[in-house]
């Protein structure tokens, strides 16, 4: 079998022995062109991108990325424009793999079926569902994984032993491991030598998934977790796009430079 | 749709995904909350067998909140309207002037018994974070309460109860600053800190354990009803109609639960949600109103929500029915007909306020004041026959500003 274009990704940064470099930014952050120029724009350093698709109700996320999404809703975001900007986004050459994050509501409302067939359509390669838990979302997951869209399942320091066995049993080729107890964008709280100790519990169970670590990775604290497949880097992105918008600068330049700043310190 | 059965609490006729009726309820949070939400699930389930601990809630329910609350007749408002008899529950006798103590009450026994030294919880009238804060002082827990920004300015009285009951207040200002935003941010700071604190859900919704112990808390409320009835009336009456608000339906829930067994043709089940302001097209009343089944707070219900599934903005007079979702146990409620949902503007709970405060000494907040305006509407069909319980779950003290500002351009 061939191997999917995430697990691919991952693949190649093995090879530079280095980990993956996922970004996280707010699909119609501050307006749909501009989320689709800050794309572009990054992916020529990150690796892997990780697209919110913003709720008003996010329970999960904290102060940075909600200020993303609201601003992207009140600037007119629909869902159906997500599918719209990863279509624009795959035409150009080189372009990484996509991963959805969002809420299971807007997929509810959406139509399951329907909104993994506009996935698939528009290249998206993976999902994310915030408040669709193990096993709630065993369902879910299978219909992605016969569309071939990994439905990549979420991991958290109390996820119990048993449950963890369980969960990875069920995981397609990549899982996401939350560093702490916190929303996005928390600042880290527990060292990362204790983060990767129970990373590395988790990644023991089954060698052959690609395991990211998310929550409270910033340009200052990336660099001591890179023995992991991946790191996922949100908030400060968000935060970047905030401060630009109002010093009037361009998010984009100062978005590529971020990432840029980010893979140097992995690398 | 399953029906509902007979002699089974309703907060218990979920499937083993925490759905009722297939569909309403569940469990969508974060993974971080899924080990949490377990071991508060099988505490909850181990201490409402435990005889000690049910002991324990019967004593400060009698002697702290003081149970039971009366049952009276409101004669003067009966025979002004000359229809079925109305009765009220004044359930706002209760110890901080609200049902919200019942949950408050169970939930810091239990954060007692699970070991935690902190407690947070959501408010939208400041009912619930009042009676939380209350209860944390009185069993030696420290308390944060959320609450939106806009709730804080218009339920002044409340806020400083909670302030003064040496609790937190942390003030939302994201979305529409009320109770919808107040649950989420209390969620969010229970996702970073559940490991050392408890966290409260001020009425039946949220994640399936939350909305069962809400509403085993506010069960109180027909549990005395029942008795009280039987002493009234001998018996319960052919023609009974329950009358209550329903914002997130903790009250509602409460004062029906223990008539589920009897007929819907002798006890009929009316919950009133917010209509909001007579000419805006904003309301707080997804039952009765078209909300669409979709997910909020980590539970299954009907939401007023736009086609995308982004919470729609809500309106109403009522801090405490301001709010989006409503519990699964009465979305399962409506569909079954076991109940039947209507709703009141502003001006109607306004309208009936001045109505029964002329004929009665009684003083029910915005909240049962909706509740009240149906039970006139109700009144005048019937006759005397008839008899019309409101459960007037409110003070009005925290509504002081608004209805003397309202009421002098009320004609
Ligand atoms: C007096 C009163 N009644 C009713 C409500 C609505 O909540 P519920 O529908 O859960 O009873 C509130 C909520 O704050 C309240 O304070």
């Amino acid at each position: 079998m061939s191997l999917s274009p995430i697990s691919l990704a991952f693949k190649k940064c093995r090879e530079m022995g280095r980990p993956a470099l996922l970004t996280f930014t707010v699909a119609g952050d501050n307006t749909k062109k501009k989320s689709l120029d800050i794309l572009k724009s990054i992916s020529e350093n990150a690796d892997i991108l990780e697209i919110g698709f913003p709720h008003n109700t996010p329970i999960g996320d904290g102060g940075q990325i909600q200020t993303s999404s609201y601003r992207s809703i009140k600037n007119g975001f629909k869902v159906r424009d997500i599918f719209q900007i990863v279509r624009k986004y795959r035409k150009i050459k080189n372009s990484k793999p996509i991963i959805l994050m969002g809420y299971y509501n807007m997929i509810f409302q959406y139509g399951e079926n329907k909104f993994l067939t506009q996935c698939k359509k528009s290249g998206i390669n993976g999902i994310i569902v915030v408040d669709l838990p193990w096993p709630e979302n065993k369902i879910f997951a299978k219909k992605c994984k016969k569309k071939k869209i990994s439905f990549i399942q979420l991991l958290s320091p109390t996820t119990s032993k048993v449950r963890i066995k369980k969960i990875m049993k069920d995981s397609h080729d990549m899982c996401y491991y939350i560093s702490m107890l916190s929303t996005t964008g928390g600042k880290l709280k527990i060292s990362p030598k204790k983060i990767l100790e129970n990373y590395n519990k988790i990644k023991k169970t089954n060698k052959s998934k690609n395991l990211v670590i998310g929550f409270g990775i910033t340009n200052k604290t990336i660099s001591s977790l890179k023995s992991a497949d991946g790191l996922v880097v949100g908030s400060q992105l968000c935060k970047e796009i905030t401060k630009s918008i109002k010093k009037r600068q361009n998010p984009v330049t100062n978005l590529n430079k971020m990432v840029l700043n980010l893979k140097r310190r992995i690398s | 749709m399953t029906s509902i059965k007979k002699n089974i609490p309703l907060i218990d006729q979920h499937d083993k995904n925490g759905l009722w009726g297939g569909k309403f309820g569940g469990n969508f949070i974060p993974e971080t909350l899924k080990k949490p939400v377990e071991d508060l699930n099988n505490l909850f389930e181990k201490l409402r067998k435990d005889k000690n601990f049910i002991k324990e809630r019967d004593y400060y329910f009698k002697n702290w909140v003081g149970a039971p609350t009366p049952l009276i007749k409101l004669e003067n408002l009966t025979n002004h309207l000359g229809g079925a008899q109305i009765w009220a529950k004044v359930v706002s006798e209760a110890n901080g002037g609200a049902h919200k103590i019942y949950n408050a009450t169970v939930h810091c026994l239990i954060a007692k018994r699970a070991g935690k030294k902190y407690i947070v919880g959501d408010t939208g009238a400041g009912y619930a974070g009042k009676m939380l804060s209350m209860a944390a002082k009185k069993f030696g827990l420290k308390c944060k309460i959320f609450m939106g920004a806009k709730d804080i300015k218009r339920q002044r009285p409340n806020v400083e109860s909670i302030r003064k009951n040496g609790a937190t207040i942390v003030p939302v200002t994201s979305g529409s600053q009320t109770l919808v935003d107040a649950v989420s941010e209390c969620m969010r700071y229970w996702v970073s800190n559940c490991d050392t604190a408890h966290m409260c859900v001020g009425s039946t919704v949220g994640p399936n354990i939350f909305v069962k112990i809400c509403g085993y808390s506010t069960t109180q409320i027909s549990r005395e009803l029942l008795k009280q009835i039987e002493y009234e009336f001998g018996e319960v009456p052919k023609k009974l109609k329950l009358i209550n608000c329903v914002g997130g339906g903790s009250s509602a829930y409460g004062f029906w639960s223990k008539f589920m067994d009897f007929s819907k043709k002798q006890v009929e089940m009316i919950g009133v949600e917010a209509a909001g302001p007579k000419d805006s097209k904003l309301h707080a009343a997804p039952l009765s109103r078209g909300g669409k089944l979709g997910i909020l707070h980590g539970a299954a219900s009907y939401i007023c929500q736009d086609r995308d599934g982004q919470i729609k903005e809500t309106e109403s007079i009522s801090a405490g029915l301001d709010y989006p979702g409503v519990s699964p146990l009465h979305c399962f409620l409506k569909d079954t007909g076991k109940a039947r949902y209507t709703s009141e503007t502003d001006e109607a709970a306004l309208k009936a306020y001045k109505l029964v405060t002329k004929f009665e000494n009684l003083n029910p907040s915005l909240e049962p004041s909706h509740a009240f305006a149906t039970a006139i509407r109700e009144a005048v069909k019937y006759s005397r026959d008839t008899v019309i319980i409101v459960n007037s779950c409110g003070d009005a003290q925290k509504d002081k500003d608004i209805l003397k500002k309202r009421l002098r351009k009320l004609k």
